[in-house]
């Protein structure tokens, strides 16, 4: 069983369409949505959700007013100025404890947060795990590795060939944990400099992780000399570009339908996309 | 005023409108653009700042002093974030795990623990054409971007117009640039992924109780759910910026909208214009 994952750096490149186009492409598969705060791949696939659970992580820091003492050693340690007028900031908190540890009144309790939730759900394309962080919360990155576990559960129990794993834009700690220790990262990025940007450093991370590395430019056509490029930039480290797909709004299109774009095209997009999948899987062959 | 630019989604076009705003302003009044997108800033190839000033972000994460160390575990056991392990006769600390809270250091009783401060980041800021300038960059395989941006805000001006550039998505990251503005614009584009990511910016923002408005970019392409969704959900769109391959171009390219087609600029400032009404008539209906 191997495990791909597309990632970008840069927001807005692709990715989701992409991973729903393998979806309608690969055989034996399962589908992780790694992208726990802007889900979308559910969106092209009409997941019919299975099986759904609720995230707790981390903590929250709550002052039992009837014992506080107000004397105000709570908010002097506090280094993320979650305490102010003797009340919790929920969203400043950050979980540690400190408070909790060090409150002479004892008037500090830690809370179990909900942090969000995830589901299993079948697709006419196989199984989808995907989950959804609740609004304003944190441990996106814990949220993203429970996703995987259950991906990977899922593939080991029937001896599915592939992960493909939606990931999130940036380079933090959801790009992270969706990453450390996958066979293959696929990263799609565009010909902006903005995109060039974003890929060198997501690369970097790559690196940074040993993970190896593919890249795909999408849009190829709306600064060739950019393309050209990156081109260049991804053979001088070591990754080699893929596929170039030209702008097409059938992307759009197919999104607005709710279809991956290799299923509702037959055209040249969708050939460049059945190509990419057969070099990646050659690439997690070797 | 604080102006917050996100999106939920990623690549709407936030740097976009976050640059020309900034530049749109900059002959009217004092305008300050910190790029809190730490994990992929921007809008520096934009802007072309100057930078003058570079200042390394730190985490005070613990250094165990194992001659005073009696291996008692207190410190793991206080640790919310498993960044220290406790052996009969060795201490690890994992650093990367560490969110430089203190507690272990403070808690130990022994006083073995001190605290060494750990790069993670670093800020820069300086001038670019009229506007001051900052941003923040997360170092490559560091997980935690919030310290960063909490650095990055520490360089807001206190009058004039700060606009902050905020990273794609909903969680902590978007909620540390967000926190603390007057108005927060959200742009999106007319199509199903924009609009699903949207609805949960909006509730985000709305957890925080900032107003916010709507800047709809690529008009034209995908359907017409995002302006129904605005309209029941009595959100203002201030401003809609078509699909147009020059304006691609010119984004590709590094250059700014309106000083690519300056023709834009006076749309900037009737945004900026109707963001003042707004936000002004939100804190008078707080004092009341």
């Amino acid at each position: 069983m191997k495990e791909v994952v597309v990632l970008s750096g840069k927001g807005g490149t692709g990715k989701t369409s992409i991973v729903g186009s393998f979806a309608a492409l690969a055989q034996s598969k399962v589908l992780a949505d790694c992208d726990v705060d802007a889900a979308d791949l559910h969106l092209l696939l009409e997941p019919v959700i299975r099986q759904r659970q609720e995230f707790w992580s981390g903590q929250v820091a709550a002052i039992d007013e009837s014992k506080c003492t107000q004397c105000g050693l709570c908010q002097e340690l506090c280094r993320f100025k979650a305490i102010r007028d003797f009340k919790v900031d929920r969203i400043s908190c950050e979980g540690c404890g400190f408070c909790y540890h060090i409150c002479p009144a004892e008037a500090i309790t830690m809370k179990e947060n909900l942090s969000g939730h995830w589901f299993i759900s079948d697709t006419k394309y196989g199984s989808l795990v995907h989950a959804r962080l609740g609004i304003a919360q944190e441990n996106s990155g814990k949220l993203v590795a429970v996703v995987r576990q259950q991906a990977k559960a899922i593939a080991e129990k029937r001896k599915l060939d592939y992960i493909i794993s939606d990931g999130p834009p940036g380079i933090g700690c959801p790009v992270i944990s969706s990453l450390s220790g996958a066979n293959l990262a696929l990263l799609v990025t565009e010909p902006t400099l903005s995109g060039i940007h974003d890929l060198e450093r997501v690369l970097g991370v790559c690196h940074h992780f040993n993970v190896p590395a593919l890249v795909c430019i999408n849009k190829y056509d709306i600064n060739e000399e950019n393309s050209r490029q990156i081109e260049i930039y991804c053979h001088s480290q070591g990754a080699n570009v893929a596929a170039m797909i030209p702008f097409d709004n059938v992307f759009t299109e197919a999104m607005v339908h709710g279809v991956p774009v290799a299923e509702y095209t037959q055209n040249s997009v969708a050939r460049q996309l059945k190509r990419l999948w057969q070099t990646i899987v050659s690439k997690l062959g070797d | 005023m604080i102006i917050s630019v996100a999106s939920g989604k990623g690549g709407t076009g936030k740097t976009l409108v976050a640059t020309s705003l900034a530049l749109s302003l900059k002959d009217r009044e004092r305008v300050q653009l910190l790029d809190c997108d730490v994990e992929e800033p921007n809008a520096h190839i934009f802007l072309k700042p100057v930078l003058n000033s570079r200042e390394p972000v730190c985490i005070p994460v613990p250094k165990v002093d194992e001659g005073k160390c009696s291996y008692c575990g207190k410190c793991a056991e206080v640790c919310a974030y498993n960044a220290i392990a406790v052996l009969p006769d060795r201490v690890l600390v994992f650093a990367e795990l560490c969110h430089g809270c203190g507690a272990c250091s403070y808690l130990c009783s022994e006083k073995a623990i001190a605290e060494e401060m750990r790069e993670t980041g670093l800020v820069e800021s300086g001038y670019a054409d009229g506007v001051k300038f900052a941003h923040g960059k997360l170092s490559i395989g560091e997980p935690m971007p919030t310290p960063v941006i909490r650095k990055v805000k520490e360089q807001a001006n206190h009058d004039g117009t700060v606009i902050i550039d905020v990273s794609p998505g909903t969680s902590c990251p978007v909620v540390e640039s967000i926190k603390g503005s007057n108005f927060c614009i959200l742009v999106t584009e007319p199509t199903p992924f924009g609009l699903n990511d949207l609805v949960l910016a909006v509730e985000t923002v709305r957890e925080l109780g900032i107003p916010c408005g709507i800047v709809l970019n690529r008009a034209g392409v995908g359907d017409n759910k995002v302006e129904e969704y605005c309209r029941k959900e009595n959100i203002p769109i201030l401003l809609t910026i078509p699909l147009d391959t020059e304006i691609a171009r010119l984004y590709s390219r590094g250059v700014t909208l309106v000083q690519g087609m300056p023709q834009w600029r006076g749309s900037f400032l009737s945004l900026f214009e109707r963001i003042q009404e707004i936000a002004s008539e939100r804190s008078r209906s707080l004092k009341r």
